[in-house]
């Protein structure tokens, strides 16, 4: 075996599953309130939009230059930049609390551009047939809306979820903890490439679960 | 039914309906619908036929208020729907079925699923719900579809569902855009078939739009022609067919009934046979073929049908034959003038 010797690799397995539990926390916890908020944003969009259940212009507009504006700011920058932010609402500039306070904003403005566009896909001849049985606006969205998009709306959160694990490995930068600041620490700033590795494999298979889970899920949908 | 035997309301009645949709940039404004005039009784199916563009999906989408009318007015039943606020609108759609061309059903919902949606809004008890449900699914032949999703069914069967998902509530009247465009001929019959069974069966008050005389034929009893909006040439579908006024109408029966032979198919036609073209048109109540015949035979005018052909519409026949009539010059002169008596002719 050509397994590097210089590693400290036995002695940090307890902090890289400690790590490896920090990153599913962050990572659900952003899915669980961005993804919420996400999706309330999405249907603001979608509902507004011209053409749409609820048309109007200007909160369209409002809402439209919010998500432009916060959406294409890097993460790197989008967690410097909200942190006096963060330190109004979550008490503290650093941290994991920090961490996924930027995190649940970055995942709300993505996430509702996501659904958005998952549901522009219902055919509108669908909500005129519930129109015309008489149905309200609020009951179409909720009823006929949200269950027709289904399939690719799980598509679109799978791609989020992926999405916030990459960013949450950005969490070191701010003494967040997580397997990406943890490979930073132990891995690449201590030469140990091995465990750097150790790391990667982790967050590849925590992906692969997360993406077969959804395809899984949305093709039964699907299929039906 | 225990209507009293007073006038007859009509169940639907237009009066100067006109919409009109914000102009593009650039272009003046063009009313989609405009002036409509119409009046169609309980119990009827009426057809509105026209071209791509003519107003028809418009003119429906008006009357269950799904779009709002720009002026004139809308009576259902009495009630009158211009001006009214959307709660009130979705009370009355509640009692107007609607199908349409690309049947849009709930993918997410099974067949059950799809008819039970209005039975939901209404607010239906459960158990009627069932039994609603399960009665119509026979109604319409489906029975065992009941857990099937809309995906793995025929696109006839997906109009069935359609048709089925529209009569829930009990609507007095039925809104059919386009119903079988989306279908091959077989089918159409099929689904027209069953929409004239909701007609009888249910006293479903039917408005059709479609492009195809075909379907006007074997559905309606009224049709009326659009054209930019406009009604054209409206009434009874056998009266419509057998004397078309407007070219637009010509032109549409001229697709399910042969008037006379165009100009290249007539030459075509002379080449082939010899003798006189004589266009003869057969109306009910008119005089019958063999009385026609009668007099060429008896002036020894040997004659060929070269086209057009008899139809049966609402159960009276009407056609337009072409002949080609061949003997000796006076003969075939006494023949034209005498036909030309009995029955509207016209020498080609
Ligand atoms: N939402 C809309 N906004 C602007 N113009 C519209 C709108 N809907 C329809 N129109 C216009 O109104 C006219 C009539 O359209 P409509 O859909 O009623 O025609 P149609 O007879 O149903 O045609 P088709 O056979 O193609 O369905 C057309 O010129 C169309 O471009
Ligand atoms: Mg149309």
């Amino acid at each position: 075996m050509l397994l590097p010797t210089d590693t400290r690799l036995g002695e940090l397995w307890p902090d890289i599953w400690q790590a490896t539990g920090e990153t599913l926390l962050m990572v659900a916890l952003t899915m669980l309130i961005g993804g919420t908020l996400g999706l309330l944003l999405a249907l603001g969009l979608y509902l507004t939009r011209k053409g749409g259940l609820y048309e109007n212009a200007v909160i369209s507009v409002v809402l439209n230059v919010l998500v432009n504006f916060f959406r294409p700011i890097p993460f790197i920058i989008f967690i410097a930049a909200v942190q006096p932010a963060a330190r109004l609402v979550v008490g503290t500039g650093i941290g994991m609390p920090a961490v996924v306070f930027s995190l649940i904003l970055a995942a709300m403005f993505g996430i509702a551009r996501i659904i958005e566009q998952n549901l522009v896909t219902v055919p509108p001849g669908v909500i005129e047939a519930a129109r015309a049985m008489g149905a309200s606006r609020a009951r179409i969205a909720a009823t006929v809306v949200l269950p027709e998009a289904l399939a690719p709306i799980i598509l679109g959160y799978t791609f989020a979820f992926v999405a916030v694990v990459d960013m949450s490995a950005v969490a070191g930068l701010i003494a967040g903890g997580g397997l990406g600041s943890f490979a930073q620490t132990f891995g690449y700033r201590q030469y140990d490439p091995t465990v750097t590795w150790v790391c990667v494999l982790i967050l590849v298979a925590l992906v692969q679960v997360i993406q077969l889970l959804g395809n899984t899920l949305s093709a039964r949908i699907l299929r039906r | 039914m225990t209507h009293p035997a007073t006038v007859a309301e009509p169940l639907v009645r237009l009066r100067n309906l006109t919409k009109t949709y914000p102009a593009a940039k650039g272009r003046n404004e063009v009313p989609a619908v405009a002036d409509v005039d119409l009046d169609i009784a309980a119990g009827d199916v009426q057809a509105i036929v026209g071209y791509s563009g003519a107003g028809k999906s418009t003119l429906v989408r008006l009357l269950n208020g799904l779009e709002p009318a720009t002026s004139g007015s809308i009576q259902i039943g009495g009630t009158e729907l211009v001006g009214l606020h959307e709660r009130q609108l979705r009370r009355i759609r509640l009692g107007i079925g609607m199908i349409f061309q690309q049947f849009n059903l709930f993918e997410s919902r099974t067949v059950w699923g799809n008819l039970a949606y209005p039975l939901q809004i209404a607010g239906v008890a459960k158990a009627e719900q069932q039994r609603r449900i399960s009665e119509l699914l026979h109604f319409v032949g489906l029975p065992d579809k009941a857990h099937t999703y809309p995906r793995n069914l025929s696109g006839g069967q997906k109009q069935r569902v359609g048709i089925a998902r529209a009569l829930t509530t009990n609507p007095s009247l039925l809104l059919a855009d386009e119903a079988t465009s989306a279908l091959d001929p077989e089918t159409t019959h099929e689904v027209l078939r069953l929409l004239k069974r909701v007609n009888e069966e249910f006293g479903t008050t039917i408005v059709a739009i479609t492009h195809e005389m075909e379907v006007v034929r074997e559905l309606a009893d009224h049709v009326a022609v659009m054209e930019n909006g406009r009604i054209v040439e409206s009434g009874a579908v056998y009266d419509v067919f057998s004397a078309p006024r407007q070219p637009v109408t010509r032109r549409f029966v001229g697709t399910v009934v042969d008037d006379e032979p165009a100009p290249d198919a007539l030459a075509a036609l002379r080449s082939r046979h010899p003798g006189r073209f004589v266009k003869l048109e057969l109306r009910e109540g008119g005089p019958r073929q063999a009385d026609l015949f009668a007099v060429l035979l008896e002036r020894g005018v040997a004659f060929e049908l070269v086209f057009g052909g008899i139809e049966e519409i609402q159960g009276a026949t009407f056609g337009n034959l072409t002949l080609a009539l061949d003997g000796p010059a006076t003969s075939v002169d006494e023949a034209v003038r005498e036909l030309s008596a009995l029955v509207p002719a016209k020498e080609l």
